[in-house]
């Protein structure tokens, strides 16, 4: 064991592991957990979603294809943004569909990372951003949001962390773990940072269909944005498609063929079971999609207005599927939390220190989860508090 | 106001103070709506949806369509109206096609069923032709699958 570890790049040693492996560990092999630790949606994929996919199989749809993607599902994914945001991305040369947005971020950092460039990123956040920076050969500069600002971030925060050095700023709004999102206001000090600064701007915008009381504002419809932004999405979340793999990345021309170039040659293509229902879904799946929004915003009022019922402070989440309170009433840390919870009440959530440093003395708890599991979830938080 | 009723539609028996923590409506609102909703007749009736198979009972099902020929003075609406006043008559709809008039009966048993499309149906004038087709197997009712739903294959715990 200690033999081939010599083999091992330099690299992927800087590469710190996930911190969420450890609660999954904990939770495997506990019998009736109700899991809050759940980052995808507890909808399975709608049913006219799947029989398309099953169609394109018998159908005989087992072929390669170019590799940025059907051009239907390009076509199907540039109308949707003409028609949400007003944005227009080329199906031909401005559009590349991916393996889930995980690989988008990867091959975006890739494209433009130099070694020794650094990349700004907002944290708390997804687990993968910084480990594709170090990959990437870049340095990832964190800057911490706070509860006090709903956990967005401020163009005087990014102006802060601006070095001669900067390259770009991954940002991830709705965001996971903490469901906060940006208005149109906050982004467009965001951009003027960028503008003045000169930099690149990746947007993870995968949770942009799951907003409540507001709508998403797209940072590349934002003035002069356009050409300094890398529009990073998918259907994981808004058509509930996680295991079916299907993201994209849309940019300037520039931008995405040498990201295509990376995917020629590493992934090839996405799925083209999972593509031929993207583009069911992009075509035929608002009407399911509206109405799982309207269920996880219900799921949203009764277990955000629980947990501060019970004491566990939590701002309003306007985005995504998450609630992040705070366990600072308790007198406990997030990770003594997480884990006597599990023991206790096996009820699982995640520690907020796993997304960042600056999420420590939060959980992330999921409210992607049935109502009846929710309450029960509640109920047993109460008990294990009292 | 949908928000209500698409979740009373869901289940009829939750609890109006629940609705209101899922709306953000007071609970308060929340009653004074439903009762418009009810007055006003937008919420017809409050149901169940009963899986008669698994309780043993042996009730038999048929959809009938009836070619209809109208009298001189009266339409769909008046035989229909006359047909749906039978208490084994469970739906009524005047349809497109072959067809005019579509209806599921209930009876305890197929000749039930037979002698009640021979005796009360078929012999209305306006009643030209009739088909039944017996029900064999029920798989979904009103939007409710009866057949076991598969259970989630999440991971515990996700990034």
């Amino acid at each position: 064991m200690t033999y081939v570890k010599k083999f091992l790049s330099d690299k992927i040693k800087t590469v710190p592991p996930s911190g969420i492996r450890k609660y999954f560990d904990m939770v495997i092999g506990m019998d009736d957990v109700i899991s809050l630790g759940v980052g995808e949606p507890d909808f399975v994929t709608p049913w006219h979603i799947r029989e398309a996919c099953i169609y394109s199989l018998e159908k005989g749809f087992t072929s390669y294809t170019s590799n940025s993607g059907l051009i239907e599902l390009r076509e199907a994914i540039s109308d949707s943004f003409h028609n949400d945001y007003g944005v227009d991305y080329n199906p031909e040369d401005q559009v590349l569909v991916t393996t889930g947005v995980s690989e988008a971020a990867d091959l975006a950092l890739r494209a433009v990372v130099n070694p020794g460039d650094e990349v700004i990123l907002h944290e708390p956040c997804y687990v993968s951003y910084k480990p594709s920076i170090i990959l990437s050969g870049g340095t990832p500069v964190p800057v911490s949001t706070t509860r006090d600002n709903e956990f967005r971030v401020s163009g005087e925060q990014i102006e802060a962390a601006v070095t001669d050095r900067t390259k770009a700023i991954i940002l991830s709004y709705p965001n996971n773990p903490t469901g906060a999102v940006m208005q149109k206001q906050d982004l467009e000090e965001v951009a003027d940072v960028v503008m003045e600064h000169d930099l690149l701007v990746i947007s993870d915008e995968v949770y942009d269909k799951l907003t409540y009381n507001g709508k998403h504002t797209c940072f590349s419809s934002l003035n002069g944005m356009e050409d300094r932004t890398i529009l990073l999405n998918g259907l994981s979340k808004s058509h509930a498609m996680t295991g079916l793999r299907v993201g994209y990345a849309m940019g300037p021309p520039g931008l995405i063929s040498a990201m295509l170039l990376i995917h020629q040659y590493t992934m090839l293509c996405a799925p083209i079971t999972a593509q031929m229902g993207a583009i069911e879904a992009l075509q035929n799946g608002e009407a399911e999609m509206q109405a799982m929004v309207r269920e996880y915003n219900r799921r949203r009022r009764l277990f955000v207005t629980g947990l501060n019922r019970l004491g566990l402070d939590c701002f309003e989440p306007r985005g995504a599927f998450y609630a992040f309170p705070s366990v600072e009433s308790t007198g406990m840390t997030s990770s003594q939390f997480a884990e006597e919870l599990l023991h206790q009440q096996k009820v699982a959530v995640v520690p907020g220190e796993v997304f960042g440093q600056s999420g420590d003395g939060f959980l992330r708890c999921s409210y992607a989860s049935s109502l009846d599991e929710l309450k029960t979830a509640l109920e047993k938080i109460e008990e294990f508090l009292s | 106001m949908n928000e209500i009723l698409e979740i009373i539609e869901q289940d009829p028996k939750k609890d109006p103070s629940e609705i209101a923590l899922l709306t953000g409506y007071s609970e308060k609102e929340v009653q004074t709506r439903i009762k418009e909703l009810e007055d006003s007749g937008i919420i017809r009736k409050y149901k169940a949806v009963i899986d008669w198979d698994r309780v043993g009972e042996e009730y038999v099902y048929a959809i009938i369509e009836l070619k209809i020929t109208l009298g001189d003075r009266s339409g769909y609406d008046t035989i229909a109206h006359r047909i749906a006043s039978f208490n084994e008559v469970r739906s009524i709809r005047l349809i497109s096609g072959d067809h005019d008039l579509s209806l599921t009966v209930r009876g305890q048993s197929m000749k039930d069923v037979a002698f009640f499309v021979a005796e009360k149906i078929a012999t209305l004038d306006q009643v030209q032709s009739t088909v039944t087709h017996f029900v064999l197997k029920t798989y979904k009712e009103d939007g409710v699958p009866l057949f076991e739903q598969e259970k989630s294959r999440r991971l515990a715990i996700s990034p």
